[in-house]
Parts: C-alpha cells; sequence; structure tokens
C-alpha cells in the first residue's frame, strides 16, 4: 500500500515538472522569434536592480496597500514552498516530516510556515474584495473582461484552498499525533509547533484515527498536486510573472526613461545620404541574395526585439500603468497594459500555429490592426508614467514607438497634421510654417 | 520702448575668433511661439545678469528632431541629428544651455549615439549652478510667499530624474511652493508630448491638459509654474478653458525669477 502511494507520488511529481519544462521551452521558442538584442552591459547594475525592484519588491509598495499585501502573500508563498521540498521527500520515501531531526528550528519553521499561511490567507481575501466589490479603476477596463479577470480570481481561489489544505493538513497531522497514532507519533513528543492550525482542532474532536488520517492523506495529496497543478498553470496565467519579473527587470533598460534608441540601420542610410563622398549609382551594399530590406518598425511580434516580449509574457495585468496613463485617465482607446496584453496574445497566437504546424504559416493576421489599433498608438504622450509605474520593469512605450514607426516609415500613416508638422521640420527646421532665416528674429522683438 | 536684448551669435563669435562659455539652444517654440519667446527672453536677461559669456546659433539652429522622433519618424529625426551635429560640431561646442526639456533630453540622450557629445543642461539645472556659483543672486522678490505650484515636465522628471532644480529655484524667491496631488516621478502629463502638440488629441472624454489643470487648480496656486514651453501653452489654455486667466498665471521659472527682480 505504502508503496503503491509512493511510485504514484513520483509519477506525478515527474508528469509536474515533465510538463513545467515543455512549458518553460515553448515560452523561450517564442520570447526568441523577436529580433535580439544587447543588454548585457553593466551586469553588476543589473543585478542591483533586480535585488531592488523584483526581489525588493521596492516599487510595489508604490501604492502602500495593495503593496503591503502583496509582500505578504509573495514572501509567505516562497517561505512556504521551503515546506514543498519536505513534502517531496516524505511523499518519495514514504517517511513523516524527515526535517524534524532539526529539533526545534523544525518547530520554529513550522510555526512560522502557519503563521505566514494565515497572513496569505487574509491577503489573498482582501485581495479578492479589491478585485471584485470594490471599484477599483485599473481593474473595471475594458481588456480586463473575460479571462483576464477569471484568471485572476482562479489564482486568489486557487491560494486560499492551498493555504487552507496546509492547515488542514497541519491540524489532522497534530491531532493524530496527540492520538498517539502509528508512523505519525514520535518518542520524542510532538514534531512541529501549530499556532494557527490548533484552533481547528475542534473540528476533528472524536474522529477515528483512520478518519483523521484520510483527511491528513487527502490534504497533503491535494496540497502538494495544486502545487504541481500551480507550477503548469503559470504558462497560461499572467502569474508567470513570479518567475519572470527577475529576468524582466534584469533586462530592462538602464538608460534615461526619454532616451528612445536609435534605429541603426536608418543611421547608415543617413550617413549614405549625407556623405559627399558616396556615388549615388553605386550597388547597395553586399547584401545577401534575396535577403529582405529591414522593415522599420514593428508591425508584427517578429519585429519586436526578444526583451520587449519577455516584458509582455512577464505582464501581471496590474493596470499600474493604465492608471497612471493620461491618454486613458482622459477616455482615449490607449491602455499600456492593454498593449501588454495584446503583444501577449498575439506571440501565443503564433506559438500555437507552430506547435501545431512544426513552423509559423501566415494566419491573415498581425499586431496591428488585429490587436493594437492605429487609435490606440497615436494617442500616446510618450510621457513614460508607464514605464515609471510598472513594478516589474516593463516598457509598453517602446513598443507604442516601434508600431509608430512601421506606421510613419513603411506605410506613411502618420495622422494628417502630424505629417504637415514632420513635412514643416523637413522644409524649415520648425515644426510651424516658419522660415528658418527668421528665427532670430525674438531678439529684435520687444 | 525698451532697448533690444544683445545676443551673440556663433557665427560673429567665429568672426572673431572667439569661443563662448556655453550654446544658448533656443529650441524651435522658443524661436517662434509668442508665448514662448518671452520665456527664451527672460533667460538671456537673466543670463546678462548673471554675465554669462554665452551665444545663440540663430538662423543655424534647426529643429532638435524630437516630435519627428516621437511621432516614429527616424529618418527625419536622424536627419536633423545630423544636421545639427554637424554644426554644433563645426562650432566645437562643449556645453550645451537649453529651456526646453525636449531639446534637452533629445540632445543629451540620443545625439552622443550620433556623434554629439556636449554636456547639456536644462535652464533650471544651469541658473542653479549659477546661483551656487553665486554669479546669479535669487532671493525673494515679488513672488515672495506666493502660491505656487510646479508641474513637472515629463522629459526633465521622469525622462531625465530632474525634479529639484526648478524646485530649488522656486524655493529661492521665498515662494510658498505647494505640491499637486500627482508630482515628481508620478507627474501627470501636460498633453504635449511625443508630437500631441500639434496634432488633435483622439476620441476621449476631457482633452489631457484640462484634466492637469485641474490637478492644479486643487491646490489653489496663484502661479503654476513650469519648465518647457509646451507644458506652459498646454497649462495656461487649461487655466483660459476654466476662466481662471484673471486669478492663475502659468510662468516658466525662467520668468519668475527675472519678474521677481524687474530684469
Ligand atoms: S507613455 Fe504613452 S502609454 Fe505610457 S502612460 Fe504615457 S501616454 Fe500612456
Ligand atoms: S505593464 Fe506593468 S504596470 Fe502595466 S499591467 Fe503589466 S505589470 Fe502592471
Amino acid at each position: 500500500m505504502q508503496i503503491i502511494a509512493q511510485v504514484l507520488f513520483l509519477v506525478a511529481l515527474v508528469a509536474g515538472i515533465g510538463f513545467f519544462i515543455r512549458n518553460i521551452r515553448r515560452l523561450v521558442r517564442n520570447i526568441k522569434l523577436g529580433r535580439e538584442v544587447d543588454r548585457t552591459d553593466n551586469n553588476g547594475e543589473r543585478f542591483a536592480k533586480m535585488a531592488r525592484i523584483a526581489f525588493g519588491q521596492s516599487k510595489m509598495v508604490k501604492k502602500p496597500v495593495s503593496g503591503f499585501l502583496h509582500v505578504i502573500v509573495y514572501v509567505g508563498f516562497v517561505i512556504i514552498n521551503i515546506e514543498v521540498l519536505e513534502i517531496i521527500i516524505d511523499g518519495l520515501f514514504g517517511t513523516h516530516r524527515i526535517l524534524s531531526f532539526m529539533g526545534g528550528f523544525y518547530d520554529v519553521l513550522i510555526a512560522s510556515f502557519e503563521v505566514l499561511a494565515l497572513l496569505v490567507l487574509i491577503g489573498v481575501i482582501v485581495f479578492w474584495i479589491r478585485r471584485n466589490v470594490l471599484n477599483i479603476y485599473r481593474f473595471l477596463s475594458r481588456e480586463l473582461k473575460g479571462w483576464p479577470k477569471n484568471d485572476a480570481n482562479y489564482i486568489l481561489y486557487f491560494e486560499m484552498v492551498l493555504m487552507i489544505l496546509f492547515l488542514v493538513m497541519n491540524a489532522t497531522d497534530y491531532q493524530l499525533q496527540l492520538n498517539g497514532a502509528p508512523h505519525y507519533a514520535s518518542e520524542a513528543g510532538i514534531t512541529g509547533a501549530f499556532p494557527i492550525s490548533q484552533f481547528l482542532l475542534p473540528i476533528f474532536d472524536g474522529m477515528s484515527n483512520a478518519t483523521l488520517i484520510i483527511i491528513e492523506r487527502a490534504a497533503w495529496w491535494l496540497h502538494i498536486l495544486g502545487i504541481l497543478f500551480f507550477l503548469n498553470y503559470l504558462y497560461y496565467s499572467k502569474h508567470l510573472h513570479i518567475l519572470l519579473a527577475f529576468p524582466n527587470v534584469y533586462f530592462s533598460k538602464l538608460r534615461p526613461q526619454g532616451e528612445m534608441n536609435n534605429l541603426q540601420s536608418v543611421t547608415d542610410e543617413v550617413k549614405l545620404m549625407m556623405d559627399p563622398d558616396a556615388d549615388p549609382f553605386a550597388a547597395p551594399p553586399e547584401e545577401e541574395e534575396g535577403a529582405e530590406p529591414e522593415k522599420f518598425g514593428a508591425s508584427d511580434v517578429f519585429d519586436l526585439n526578444q526583451v520587449q516580449l519577455l516584458n509582455s509574457y512577464t505582464c501581471t495585468e496590474c493596470g499600474r500603468c493604465t492608471a497612471e496613463c493620461p491618454a486613458n485617465q482622459t477616455g482615449k482607446k490607449l491602455s499600456p497594459r492593454k498593449i501588454m496584453m495584446d503583444t501577449r496574445d498575439r506571440v501565443e497566437e503564433v506559438g500555437e500555429i507552430i506547435n501545431k504546424k512544426g513552423k509559423y504559416e501566415d494566419n491573415g493576421k498581425q499586431l496591428l490592426d488585429d490587436f493594437i489599433l492605429r487609435e490606440e498608438l497615436w494617442a500616446c504622450t510618450t510621457c513614460n508614467a508607464c514605464v515609471e509605474a510598472c513594478p516589474v520593469g516593463i516598457d509598453p512605450l517602446s513598443i507604442i514607438l516601434d508600431m509608430r514607426r512601421y506606421l510613419v516609415m513603411e506605410e506613411s500613416a502618420a495622422p494628417n497634421e502630424l505629417a504637415i508638422a514632420m513635412t514643416n521640420i523637413e522644409n524649415n527646421g520648425a515644426p510651424w510654417p516658419y522660415n528658418q532665416q527668421d528665427r532670430l528674429n525674438w531678439a529684435k522683438e520687444n | 520702448m525698451a532697448e533690444a536684448l544683445k545676443v551673440p551669435t556663433m557665427a560673429e563669435y567665429m568672426a572673431e575668433g572667439k569661443k563662448p562659455e556655453v550654446l544658448f539652444w533656443v529650441g524651435c517654440a522658443g524661436s517662434f511661439d509668442d508665448r514662448a519667446k518671452k520665456i527664451t527672453k527672460a533667460f538671456v536677461k537673466l543670463l546678462h545678469e548673471a554675465g554669462v559669456d554665452f551665444a545663440v546659433l540663430g538662423t543655424e539652429e534647426s529643429c532638435t528632431g524630437d516630435p519627428a522622433k516621437r511621432s516614429g519618424n527616424e529618418f527625419l529625426f536622424q536627419m536633423q541629428a545630423a544636421t545639427n551635429i554637424e554644426v554644433l560640431n563645426g562650432y566645437e561646442i562643449e556645453k550645451v544651455v537649453t529651456a526646453c526639456p525636449h531639446c534637452f533630453n533629445t540632445i543629451k540622450n540620443e545625439y552622443p549615439a550620433l556623434g554629439g557629445n556636449y554636456e547639456v543642461m536644462h535652464h533650471t539645472q544651469f541658473l542653479k549652478s549659477l546661483l551656487n556659483e553665486g554669479k546669479l543672486k535669487v532671493e525673494g522678490g515679488k513672488f515672495k510667499g506666493k502660491r505656487i505650484t510646479f508641474h513637472d515636465p515629463c522629459y526633465l522628471g521622469r525622462a531625465n530624474g530632474e525634479y529639484e532644480a526648478p524646485r530649488d529655484l522656486l524655493r529661492k524667491l521665498e515662494v510658498e511652493l505647494v505640491e499637486m496631488r500627482k508630482c515628481k516621478s508620478n507627474g501627470l502629463c501636460c498633453g504635449a508630448g511625443g508630437g500631441q502638440m500639434f496634432k488633435e488629441p483622439e476620441p476621449g472624454n476631457k482633452d489631457v491638459n484640462i484634466e492637469r489643470t485641474e490637478q492644479a487648480m486643487e491646490v489653489k496656486p496663484e502661479v503654476i509654474a513650469a519648465g518647457c514651453p509646451f507644458c506652459n501653452t498646454m497649462m495656461t489654455d487649461g487655466v483660459k478653458d476654466k476662466n481662471k486667466e484673471d486669478s492663475v498665471e502659468v510662468m516658466d521659472v525662467a520668468e519668475l525669477i527675472a519678474n521677481a527682480h524687474d530684469l
């Protein structure tokens, strides 16, 4: 009997981890659909930033209520998962609380897990209320209807259930130890300390050891299976951020927010145009036969860079960016969160095609127009409020800019007044139709 | 009528075989926009007052390319950048000061990779350094005790992390500095950036400058201080929209300093 349980456990573990690895490989493959970008400089600074923002959650606490709760859930979740280590060993070898040899320290450990579990439970309940009962602006946007809203709630229910299972498991275990049940009780006395779950004992009052064991085993199994399920649910959820927040912050831009990258392809052409020695009739520089000329800007996910795609998978859909966005606040269609969600949806769509057919076959869709509307792109003031607000170092503005580049340089599709301003700049060096020769007139006027 | 300002150009300096300490990059708004021209003049007066050896490019200056770049026209931006860098490098410019955060950001952050390396300062930073060096005296004056709120320009604040230089100057004027609910890194845009200045806004339920003006009005200021010609225009329009132009003024920090002492 015992050996069957151990085998079953091994199978569940291998399957759970196996699926997880498959998902991660797909994730990496999808991110690599983007253009390469070099973010390997300044390792020290990048580590420090990651420690501060991803590990230290420095941007989360800018909103004190949700920031504080998030820190609790985050710390609780990470620390309670140390317990998973013990569960796995117990599961594989049929042992009971294998780590209890640590004695007094073990008691402290289990006690602190219990306290954290309770705090996580409270935190998650408050999160649920914020999301579903209170009318908080950033949880009401149109892009959160349907799956994104459900996803967020599923995770909350999930964590509630996991924490309750953990406490029930401990409570029944404790009761069994008190009853002196074989396998549970030890001669050395009670293993573990149960400051929270002891209050659950009255529920189990008068139950037989056999019933208690069934409850304890059920809670134990559901808890670990739940965790394995959660691990595999991540890929389909905004909760991928618990893994990706770290690399995402690490690879985020270190330069001032106002600096937008200069396109090298454009620099090369401008150099050629401005070079008096260049022979205008010379053959274009060596290009591989049949190579397409490089596209300017982005109309689909393949034109974005890998960090931008990583950004889209990391997005927690928290909407802090959208809440700060001046365009969104004044009723425009633009929502930086939606830009990130659309990008992810499109990469996923492309990834699904690759899963099915082995390679990407055009499905008649692209990121521009089919996901992100021009109206959204043209509403952006490039104010960087979204970038500043994002707790995990995402840069929605860079995607907006790359898509504008495509619209202007590949399609000449700038809004009319902007096109006029640009023509003015080209002709007379200012966005307004004034003559460059009049540039110093102000000095003579009074 | 007051006598015309003395504004030396780089070409004049060159003809005399001299080099100024700093180039004042005026920018398109500062050159052509009626409201912004007043800021330009106020700043020039301060430069004279502090005895700064400066020059402008005059007719040799051209748009930095910021609105083009942020609208997606990287070509036009880089053409502008290449032309400007050629002029700047031709005069061996080392230090640039400008009253426009967009010019400031572009020359400081985006020109270096294209061959234009200069020390670039926003005029509030430059004025503060003049103050620290004792070249400029800013103390109290006409605005002493007035309720003033500072609107952070996106391209000075968030984009380049400068929040204190303009505030330090205002403190020197001994004004009652009040902060809006959204300020510094959380400041709300005036609505002009990213090319929006030159186009109608997308459909929505409000204009961004109205939203921002309302935020400013919440703290009941007598003056809304700005540090960008575009913010200045947007906030001025917002104040007019609220019919408050008689009680609330929108002024650049440079204007406040110059006016405080009736320069
Ligand atoms: S940069 Fe654009 S998308 Fe981001 S907050 Fe500002 S206006 Fe919104
Ligand atoms: S981009 Fe950042 S701030 Fe915006 S929803 Fe995603 S995680 Fe939140």
